[in-house]
Order: structure tokens, then C-alpha cells, then sequence
């Protein structure tokens, strides 16, 4: 049986709810249940921001995400708010930016250059959404990979396809050549 | 990888595509959130079906706007939240009285007033009811998925078509803006209503008139070639006003009969595990979702509990509450208010039943295991 919970947590502008509705759609491309929402503040930018991704090959009742199997946070804020919310045993994954990183024994943390890398290797802040994706990816497989780079290439904008699928990409690595900066629960590096 | 038309699709979006599909070719609103996307996809939809889009100055506009677009013989439709609700109401009545059919979709938010616009509440159960003056009756349908928004959005039409009234279509925020999977229905499994027109000549016709067998008086359209009289004064056939108190009743009692005399057609539920429960919950919209869950665990544990839920909360489904409240010791209405649909509920069932009620104004959904512990605690 499959279920997931997933949170994806910054502020408002950072493609957050856009990545939400493409890993939901990758789940549905692979035949599974799924419910994709978010809150956000009343602000168009700026302010907190939260999609909530849940996954599950049985029916899906209670929409929203209570204890999560997996976060992401891109800004401290949200970092701080929601780090109660991943059950224990549960993946965190924090952008590199976040100075305080929270102590959790119970849980496994992963330390990325998600903002960084768009920024300077792709060159494109906005792609943050989808290198994230990348992360998540490599750290559950919970869709597959053909579904995943199906459902960006539906839900972006025509022609910047190569731009996203590479931002894809950098997120898988980001995973594979940082797991030494894992910390907590499940790291075998520390 | 799945190869049916299943899609990933937004409650809004739903609401939307549907009501092009059930024949909508007008819309006029004033955005507002959580109904924004509605509006949106109309705009971008509408044109190419053949239909208008108008933003209109405020919500007053909108829904005269829609009832004039319905008068035309056009489909029509608004959507809103809970302010915008309140400023509908005056336009609600007129296509009460009128007899306008036409579509309000009020994706609800915290309230009152500008209350709490991103966040989800159920505080519009009454206002649905009653918020329009002047003895009247409602349909007022309540869906708690994407997929069941789709359904709801045609039946809200094929309602309002059938029956010549207003229908309100109440979506919770949650149910409005979250995805989920749909499997879109082919053209021909959808059935369609549409309103019937006269066929005696424009001379002979009275647009107040009700054709003996007929629930409602034949629609002419504005521009069709039948002059007729449209006022929200109270009227006698010929559609001019009348202050006859006999004219008066009849018009009323009539407005408010084609409903409730029909609930049997107007009126869908939906019950789970209720044939040998002995605690019900009542829950309508995203609510129900989280009752449903706590149905689930509460059985797990052995407690035999159910859920009825009305899709239709208005007119009220006092005859299966009824027989409800003989069968079982506890039926508790779970709401995000403080006691809305409750006072209705236990109107007809605290005869037979203890009635009880559980709800919160925090702006947050309920969840399962609340429901779970108040049910174990009580």
C-alpha cells in the first residue's frame, strides 16, 4: 500500500503550489489517489506560503496534510512553523539559505542548495520549484520519473522545457552528491 | 500510466467546465476570493463556446446582469463568496419572485464581513436559506469533491432550468481550490435540462401562467418574439403587478410548493454505513470528508457509526431525518460554524433523538480524530 504526505513550505511566489500540482499529477499519470491543496496568506507575493501533497492507492477522505511523511522548506520561516508536523522517522529537506537548522533526532534532514543552484548554475531563480521536485524524487521515488518530467513539461510554460527537465535533473544531484549533508535519523554519513 | 480522460483538476475548474457543459453561456461577477478561479476560467472559456463574460462593477451588478441574461433565454451564472453573498441576496430574491433561472455559486470563507479570505468556513448555511427577504423557498446544493462539483454544477442548472428558480451552489474553500483526480463524463452520459419555451402564439401568452400538468409557467425569452412583463412586485399572470391579496398568496404559496412539494426529485443524500448505526453524524462539503475518516476509525474500535450527508442541504431532507432520529440514540451535526444546519436538524429529530452539535470557527478544517474524541468523549 502507498501513502504519502507530503509539504512543500516557503513564501508565496516560489512556485511552491505550482510543484505540488505537478508531483500530484505525476501520482494520478501513475494511477494513484491523490489531493493537492494549499493556504496562503491574503498577499499575491511574499508572505507564508504551503501546498499539501497526499498520495495513496486507497481512497483519500481528510484533504489535508496532518502529520507529513516528507517537508520541504525554502525559507526559515515556514522551517520553523511546520518542522512539528513530520512524523517521526520522516525526511526533511531545507534550502541551504535556512541558517537555524531545527533539531530533530527523530527525523532525517538534508541540507540543499536548492535557491543557489537556480540561481547560479541555471541562472533562473524560479526554477527552485522544480530542482526541489528533483530532491523529493530521489529521496521517496514515490511517482515515477516518466510520470514527473510528463507532468513539469504540462504544467510549465511552452519552451522552457530543456530549462526545466535540467532543473530536474540538478535536483536529483543535489540529492545524490550531498547525502554527506544529511543529518538526524536514517543518515548513514554522520 | 492511465488512458481515460482522467484528469487533475482544481475544484473551481470543475465548477467551470461543467457549467459550460450544462448549457452555460452568460457569466457576470465581481471576483473575489476563494471563487476567483471561476470567474478566470470563465473569461478564458466562455468566448469559445459562444458565450459572454462581464465583470461588472460590484456583486449587485452581477447577479441583475445574470438574471437579465437568463430573461434573454440565455444560461446564466455568478460566483462569489461571502460578502459578495450578502450583496446578492436583493437579486436572489427578484429571480426568486421573478421565477429567473439561474446559477450562484458562493465559495465559502470565513465570515463575517471581509472575515477571513483564504481560509475555509461552513457560516452561510442560514444566510443560503434565508438571506433573500420575503417567504420564499431554495435549492441549495452542497458538493464535498472535485468530482462531485462537476455533478452538483449540471444538476444546479438542470434545477434552476426545471424548476424556474434560483439555485445556490455553496462550495467550501477547501473543496473549491484543492485538486483532485475527475474522470470526465462523455457527452452522452450527461443529461440536460432545458427550460420550457411557449408554443402558443405571442398573443395568447401569459408568462405567469402554469399549464395544468406543469410545475412551472413556459419561459419566453426577451427578443424571441413575446412581450411579457418582468417585476419583482408580486404579480398575477400577465407577469404586471397586483396588490389582490388572493393573487398574492396563490403567487407565493406557489413559488414556495414547486419546491417543497418536489423534494423528492430536488433532495440527494448520501449515506455511509448507517443501516445498523447507532450514533449518525450529519456533515455536508469537506466536513463530511472528515467525518467519513472518522466513521472509518470509530468502527475500527467497534462503535457503530454512520454518516448521512446531504447534497442537497436546502430544501431540507426532513423526511429521511425523521425516520434517522427513530433509529438511532445519537445524531450529531458536524459543521464548520457554530450551529447552523444543527437548528435545523434538530428541529425535526430531537423528538426521537438526542441532537448534538460540533463545530469550529478557527478558520481550520475539523479533523478526523476531533470528531473521534468528541464522539468517545460525550
Amino acid at each position: 500500500m502507498v501513502h504519502q504526505e507530503l509539504r512543500l513550505t516557503g513564501s508565496g511566489g516560489q512556485g511552491l503550489i505550482l510543484a505540488g500540482i505537478i508531483l500530484a499529477e505525476a501520482a494520478l499519470y501513475d494511477g494513484l489517489n491523490v489531493v493537492q491543496s494549499q493556504s496562503y496568506g491574503p498577499e499575491a507575493r511574499g508572505g507564508a506560503s504551503k501546498a499539501e501533497v497526499i498520495i495513496s492507492s486507497k481512497e483519500i477522505n481528510y484533504p489535508k496534510v496532518i502529520k507529513c511523511d516528507l517537508m520541504l522548506a525554502l525559507t526559515q520561516t515556514a522551517c520553523d512553523k511546520y518542522v512539528d508536523s513530520i512524523k517521526p522517522k520522516g525526511i526533511l529537506v531545507v534550502d541551504k539559505s535556512i541558517s537555524n537548522i531545527p533539531i530533530r533526532e527523530d527525523i532525517t534532514i538534508y541540507v540543499v542548495p536548492i535557491i543557489e543552484t537556480a540561481r547560479n548554475s541555471l541562472g533562473y531563480p524560479m526554477v527552485s520549484n522544480v530542482i526541489a521536485l528533483g530532491t523529493i524524487y530521489e529521496l521517496t521515488k514515490i511517482v515515477s520519473k516518466t510520470s514527473l518530467e510528463k507532468a513539469i513539461c504540462n504544467r510549465i510554460p511552452r519552451g522552457t522545457e530543456e530549462l526545466n527537465l535540467k532543473a530536474l535533473e540538478e535536483g536529483y544531484n543535489l540529492i545524490r552528491n550531498h547525502k554527506e549533508e544529511c543529518i538526524g535519523y536514517g543518515c548513514r554519513f554522520n | 500510466m492511465v488512458d481515460k480522460n482522467i484528469k487533475l483538476m482544481q475544484g473551481n475548474e470543475a465548477c467551470v467546465e461543467a457549467a459550460i457543459v450544462a448549457g452555460m453561456k452568460f457569466y457576470a461577477g465581481y471576483p473575489i476570493t476563494p471563487s476567483t478561479e471561476i470567474a478566470e476560467l470563465s473569461a478564458e472559456k466562455l468566448p469559445r463556446v459562444g458565450g459572454r463574460f462581464i465583470q461588472m462593477e460590484d456583486e449587485i451588478a452581477s447577479i441583475s446582469a445574470v438574471i437579465g441574461a437568463s430573461i434573454a433565454g440565455v444560461k446564466s451564472m455568478t460566483a462569489t463568496s461571502g460578502p459578495g453573498f450578502s450583496l446578492k441576496q436583493e437579486g436572489i430574491g427578484y429571480a426568486v419572485i421573478t421565477e429567473t433561472p439561474c446559477v450562484i455559486v458562493n465559495v465559502q470563507r470565513g465570515g463575517p464581513s471581509t472575515g477571513m479570505p483564504t481560509a475555509p468556513g461552513q457560516g452561510d448555511i442560514m444566510q443560503a436559506r434565508w438571506g433573500t427577504h420575503g417567504d420564499h423557498s431554495i435549492i441549495a446544493l452542497y458538493p464535498w469533491s472535485v468530482k462531485e462539483i462537476y455533478h452538483t454544477t449540471i444538476k444546479a442548472f438542470n434545477l434552476s432550468e426545471k424548476y424556474r428558480t434560483p439555485v445556490l451552489l455553496l462550495l467550501d474553500e477547501v473543496i473549491g481550490h484543492m485538486r483532485e483526480s475527475i474522470e470526465l463524463p462523455k457527452e452522452d452520459e450527461i443529461e440536460i435540462y432545458n427550460r420550457k419555451k411557449p408554443t402558443c402564439p405571442p398573443e395568447e401568452y401569459k408568462p405567469y401562467k402554469v399549464k395544468e400538468g406543469d410545475i412551472v409557467p413556459e419561459m419566453a425569452g426577451f427578443g424571441e418574439g413575446y412581450r411579457f412583463h418582468v417585476t419583482g412586485l408580486t404579480h398575477d399572470e400577465t407577469g404586471f403587478p397586483s396588490n389582490n391579496g388572493n393573487i398574492a398568496e396563490n403567487l407565493i404559496k406557489r413559488l414556495v410548493s414547486k419546491i417543497e412539494d418536489n423534494k423528492d426529485d430536488i433532495v440527494e443524500i448520501d449515506e455511509y454505513l448507517l443501516d445498523d448505526a447507532e450514533i449518525a453524524i450529519v456533515a455536508f462539503g469537506s466536513t463530511a470528508r472528515s467525518a467519513k475518516s472518522a466513521v472509518d476509525i470509530l468502527r475500527e474500535e467497534g462503535i457503530k457509526v454512520g454518516l448521512f450527508r446531504p447534497i442537497t442541504i436546502w430544501p431540507f431532507a426532513d423526511k429521511q431525518l425523521i425516520e434517522l432520529s427513530k433509529k438511532v440514540s445519537r445524531l450529531v451535526v458536524v459543521e464548520m460554524n457554530l450551529g447552523q444546519y444543527y437548528l435545523a436538524v434538530d428541529r425535526v429529530a430531537s423528538k426521537h433523538t438526542k441532537v448534538e452539535k460540533f463545530g469550529r470557527v478557527s478558520g481550520e478544517l475539523i479533523t478526523p480524530q476531533e470528531i473521534v474524541d468528541y464522539i468517545k468523549e460525550v
